[in-house]
């Protein structure tokens, strides 16, 4: 007998292949609090992969991920795909891509930044390495590394 | 690629060509800075000096190189006293201010504020420090004292003493020397070392850095001795540890006595007993001129960016 340990969605976004233990870094970025009443959300972890070994997903019903929110995926759980599901059918899979900049994502770690400050702007980073990953505030030049600590 | 129009937030921002270039024409400018030569390249020409923290010498100095271009200054040099004490922006600030000037200076206590500003203004943004980021001018002045006593920026071997983390002069110079291709000797107490990201960039651009926390040993064979204040606040209640700090990193004759006959020492001054007054009268003293400097090294700057636009060769 086949066992779904999750049910398929009719509409909605999977985002699969999240690197073992992130699903809950995942979930934070989507915003789990503020989603549709409509949308159901089943999180798998510690999944069995080819790929990866283990892996968790995520799948959200009813929503489709913003540019931002795909961008903070991409930050913090870089192996993650994105499927946009369309009455049962995979209509587009997508792996997550680092942008060379990556606005409203992370508050600078440094609190003494003018992006900290009561100013009309967003926070803005520049990727100054991708393997591993650091960033640097487009505004103070700080570098990040750890950005669990110090998202929006 | 012309300097025309553009802002100076970091020292990274200019390449080292652009930097050659500047320092060349700060020679050229001494006369002018010293007042025996006169020439209005900035005539009609409004700046403001938006400094949002106290400053003399680079508010001064500033001043001084628009009025001897023959530009005319507005000032800001007490926040207090603007909207902002109502809440109004930064950002609002230097916008409308952008539309009174044709260039803003600005000083500014939180980092990254010029960034913000260069964003904000319509006008070329000069970054006259912001908090403990960029200082991108008081580096021009530094380099241009270094290059008036040797000829050279290459090959120096530079000891950066003092408080090396909060120092925002130190980061901007050791970042531009390694560029030039000069050796750095890093001499602090443990509490001020230079913070690992500085290290870390130093070391991408193959610069050839060594650390030495005995200030008589740093000394030997340097050509540079530059010095920075150690601020008593940053030892919170420590009043011993900083006295004992102060006092382990003081400048006197005693102490140069080792040095190379050309050693030079420099600070971005004020001081605050870095530097005996005794040193003053030998030839080592070359922070006055440095000071002096920094006069000729801003004319230089603001001519290139707001001057006549230079004709294609």
């Amino acid at each position: 007998m086949r066992e779904l340990k999750i049910t398929p969605i009719k509409n909605g976004t999977v985002i699969d292949h999240i690197g073992n233990g992130l699903a809950l870094e995942v979930l934070r970025i989507i915003g789990v609090g503020s989603l549709d009443k409509d949308s159901t959300v089943s999180v798998a972890i510690h999944v069995r992969s080819g790929k990866l070994g283990w892996k968790d997903i995520v799948k959200v019903e009813n929503m489709e991920l913003s540019p931002r929110k795909v961008n903070a995926i991409a930050l913090l759980a870089p192996t993650a795909t994105i499927s946009i599901i369309r009455d049962f059918k995979v209509r587009e899979k997508r792996t997550v891509d680092l942008p060379d900049r990556i606005v409203g994502v992370l508050r600078c770690p440094n609190p003494n930044c003018i992006s900290n400050q009561p100013e009309p702007l967003e926070s803005e980073f520049e990727v100054a390495e991708r393997r591993p990953i650091v960033l640097k505030c487009a505004f103070c030049e700080r570098r990040v590394e750890d950005f669990r600590r110090h998202l929006a | 690629m012309s300097l025309h129009g553009r802002d100076v937030v970091s020292i990274r921002d200019l390449t080292r060509a652009e930097i050659e270039e500047i320092l060349a024409a700060s020679r050229r400018m001494i006369p002018y800075a010293e007042g025996t030569k006169v020439a209005h390249p900035l005539a009609n020409k409004v700046v403001a000096m938006a400094f949002f923290e106290p400053s003399t010498r680079t508010r001064l100095s500033f001043e001084a190189a628009v009025h001897r271009l023959g530009g005319d200054c507005l000032t800001i040099a007490d926040a207090g006293a603007t909207s902002m004490r109502k809440g109004e922006s930064l950002y609002d600030t230097i916008r409308m201010l952008s539309s009174y000037a044709d260039a803003i200076v600005i000083r500014h206590p939180h980092e990254g504020a010029a960034r913000l500003a260069a964003r904000a203004s319509e006008r070329p943004v000069l970054n006259a420090g912001d908090g403990a980021g960029q200082h991108p001018t008081q580096t021009l002045l530094d380099l241009a004292t270094m290059h008036e006593a040797f000829g050279t920026l290459s090959g120096l071997r530079v000891v950066l003493l003092g408080d090396l983390k909060f120092g925002r002069t130190v980061h901007s110079l050791a970042f531009a020397l390694a560029e030039f291709g000069s050796e750095i000797v890093l001499s602090s107490p443990p509490s001020l070392r230079l913070p690992d990201e500085h290290r870390d960039d130093l070391r991408r651009l193959g610069a050839q850095v060594t650390e030495e926390p005995d200030l008589d040993r740093a000394i030997r064979d340097a050509d540079v001795l530059y010095v920075t204040r150690i601020q008593k606040e940053r030892f919170g209640d420590d009043d011993a540890e900083y006295r004992r700090v102060a006092g382990t990193y003081r400048i006197d004759n005693r102490v140069l006595a080792e040095a190379k006959p050309r050693l030079i020492v420099l600070h971005p001054l004020p001081r605050a007993g870095e530097v005996a007054p005794e040193v003053d009268h030998t030839p080592h003293a070359a922070y006055f001129r440095q000071a002096f400097l920094a006069v000729p090294v801003r004319m230089a700057l603001l001519e290139a960016i707001l001057g006549p636009k230079p004709r294609r060769r």
